[in-house]
């Protein structure tokens, strides 16, 4: 699949921008983070709808007819681009209203019962919106890479531990004590390098139609002789792309390296020296790790359409 | 009712002849223009409802050239339409024909992605998706004479390779055609259930191949061919 700058910018930024909010309203509920009162949390939670709105902005950017975008908010009942873009546009006024009741509480430090409760609806609506970017993907039957309840459960591993890694930074930068955050943040990052090395397992076996199964004729060799075209047309122009197996070699062990692995040593190191200039190379490296992630999770995926042109 | 077209992989010659027609009717029909994007430039290509492929299928001496034209396959169970989030693309009700709406399509290419077949195409000059409508324009066209009702690369085939008609009824030409030729839809296991059927190539013996060994001499095949040719 063609990899579109705005997507790989949507899916991290909103995703990370998600799940920052998602892990700030849990943890500041349960009051496990010592020192993050509403003040704090306001600050995380307005870098989180920031992030979110610029990811879901330069979605709009791929659209070919964005005069049209309104009208994608009236099919929640099949399409789960739809349903994303629901989820995505009813997230706003209740954290704003989640936002209100924090900027109150900023000096009692006890949030209303409706500010308590806008933050568990916002944080459901988050939650639900990274879950059907995924699905848009896993729901494609088209695209055997992508099919698969894997997807979006990257979708959602990769949107919390990315947004857990912010968090530490902006406790950081507040002052805020970080082991837990550290903690929580490494083991998550585990547990997300884990499922992606999970799906890339999963990947490697060959799946999918042939053309065989595309003709009918089951046994024989089948062969490209002519595609009918002097030049690459949309189907060529979105669906295939050449990258060399050695480049996606390489980036996988870059997702791995810049998005997982050094991120992890400097949560670790973090956890156990509260050093806070580490959080803010941490989250540098990390959403560059995820956005060659995502460039990957595009140029992996091998739409069945590629199969008439015999590649 | 359900409409659709059968093709026939056996007589098919790959000439393309219902390429050009498709777009010559369909670009000032109801999704028109097909758009030409650098068309008298180095690489001209555009939005088309209709390929054409060619395929070389096994190997010497059995090999066999096999074309396969491809549209909208007009599914039952159209994903394209599925995904659609503003509720552009749909199928219809009546006779199955699968359409989008040009006024609702905001270009965000998912319907594209989940069309297996690569039926659709987006036009970049209008932003939208454009896909085969089975000439919806002709087939209901009272002005048109009944055997002029077809799409138009049916009527255009030079060697009948292509038909049209309607899957509900048994009887219909397309459903005789499927259960004598045993046609068969293209990717089955991907659950679209595509209406537009493929009719394999007949088993046919090879054509005799000379096995590579001694001649005979020139002189005596000349003498053969003369013999042949002129009458006495
Ligand atoms: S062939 Fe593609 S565009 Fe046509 S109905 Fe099937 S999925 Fe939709
Ligand atoms: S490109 Fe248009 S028709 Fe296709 S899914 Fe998007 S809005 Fe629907």
């Amino acid at each position: 699949m063609h990899p579109a700058v705005s997507v790989i910018l949507f899916t991290v930024s909103s995703g990370a921008g998600f799940g920052l909010i998602l892990m700030t309203i849990a943890l500041s509920l349960m009051g496990w983070v010592p020192g993050m009162g509403p003040g704090q949390t306001l600050v995380a939670i307005f870098t989180g709808s920031v992030l979110a709105t610029i990811g879901l902005l330069s979605s709009t950017a791929h659209l070919a007819n964005p005069k049209n975008a309104w009208r994608a908010f009236f099919r929640f009942r099949s399409s789960w681009l739809s349903r994303e873009g629901i989820f995505a546009v009813l997230f706003y006024p209740v954290i704003l209203v989640y936002m209100i009741g924090l900027w109150l509480a900023r000096d009692s430090g006890s949030l209303p019962w409706w500010g308590l409760l806008s933050g568990l609806v916002a944080s459901l609506l988050a939650l639900a919106t990274v879950f059907c970017t995924g699905m848009i993907y896993a729901s494609l039957r088209t695209i055997p890479q992508w099919n698969s309840a894997l997807v979006p459960a990257n979708y959602l591993l990769l949107a919390i531990s990315s947004g857990t890694v912010i968090l530490t930074l902006i406790a950081a930068l507040q002052g805020i004590e970080l082991t837990v955050l550290s903690g929580l943040s490494l083991v998550l990052l585990v547990i997300a390098g884990l499922a992606k090395l999970l799906y890339y397992i999963w990947i490697g076996k060959p799946q999918g139609p042939t053309l065989n199964t595309a003709m009918g004729i089951t046994r024989a060799k089948i062969k490209i002789l002519e595609s009918g075209q002097s030049s690459r047309s949309f189907l060529n122009k979105e669906f295939s792309n050449q990258v060399p197996a050695k480049t996606v070699k390489r980036m996988r062990w870059m997702v791995y390296l810049v998005g997982f692995v050094i991120p992890a040593v400097l949560m670790l190191v973090v956890f156990q020296t509260s050093l806070t200039v580490l959080p803010l190379l941490a989250v540098l490296l990390l959403l560059a790790g995820l956005a060659i992630e995502r460039w990957l999770f595009f140029v992996e995926a091998r739409h069945v359409v590629n199969v008439f042109y015999g590649q | 009712m359900k409409l659709g077209l059968v093709i026939d992989l056996d007589t098919c010659v790959g000439c393309h002849a219902c390429v050009v027609s498709c777009k010559q009717w369909n670009t000032s029909g109801t999704l028109g223009a097909l758009t030409d994007y650098d068309p008298y430039g180095k690489e001209p290509n555009g939005v088309a409802f209709n390929r054409v492929r060619s395929y070389e299928v096994d190997e010497y001496p059995n090999n066999k050239t096999v074309n396969m034209p491809m549209s909208c396959m007009h599914c039952e169970t159209a994903e394209c339409v599925t995904v659609c989030p503003t509720g552009a693309s749909f199928k219809r009700e009546e006779d199955g024909i699968v359409l989008v709406d040009q006024d609702k399509c905001m270009g965000c290419n998912l319907c594209s992605w989940a069309c297996p077949y690569g039926a659709r195409e987006l036009d970049q000059a209008s932003g939208t998706m454009k896909k085969c409508t089975l000439c919806v324009d002709r087939i209901y066209d009272m002005e048109l004479s009944e055997a002029e009702r077809q799409p138009a690369c049916v009527l255009t085939c030079p060697t009948r390779a292509r038909h049209f008609g309607d899957f509900d009824d048994p009887d219909s030409n397309v459903s005789v055609l499927v259960r004598e030729r045993n046609g068969l839809q293209s990717m089955p296991e991907l659950g679209y259930n595509p209406v537009n059927h493929y009719l394999p190539p007949r088993p046919k013996p090879n054509a005799p191949i000379h096995d590579g060994g001694q001649l005979e001499p020139l002189t005596d095949r000349f003498k053969k061919w003369l013999n042949k040719v002129v009458v006495r």
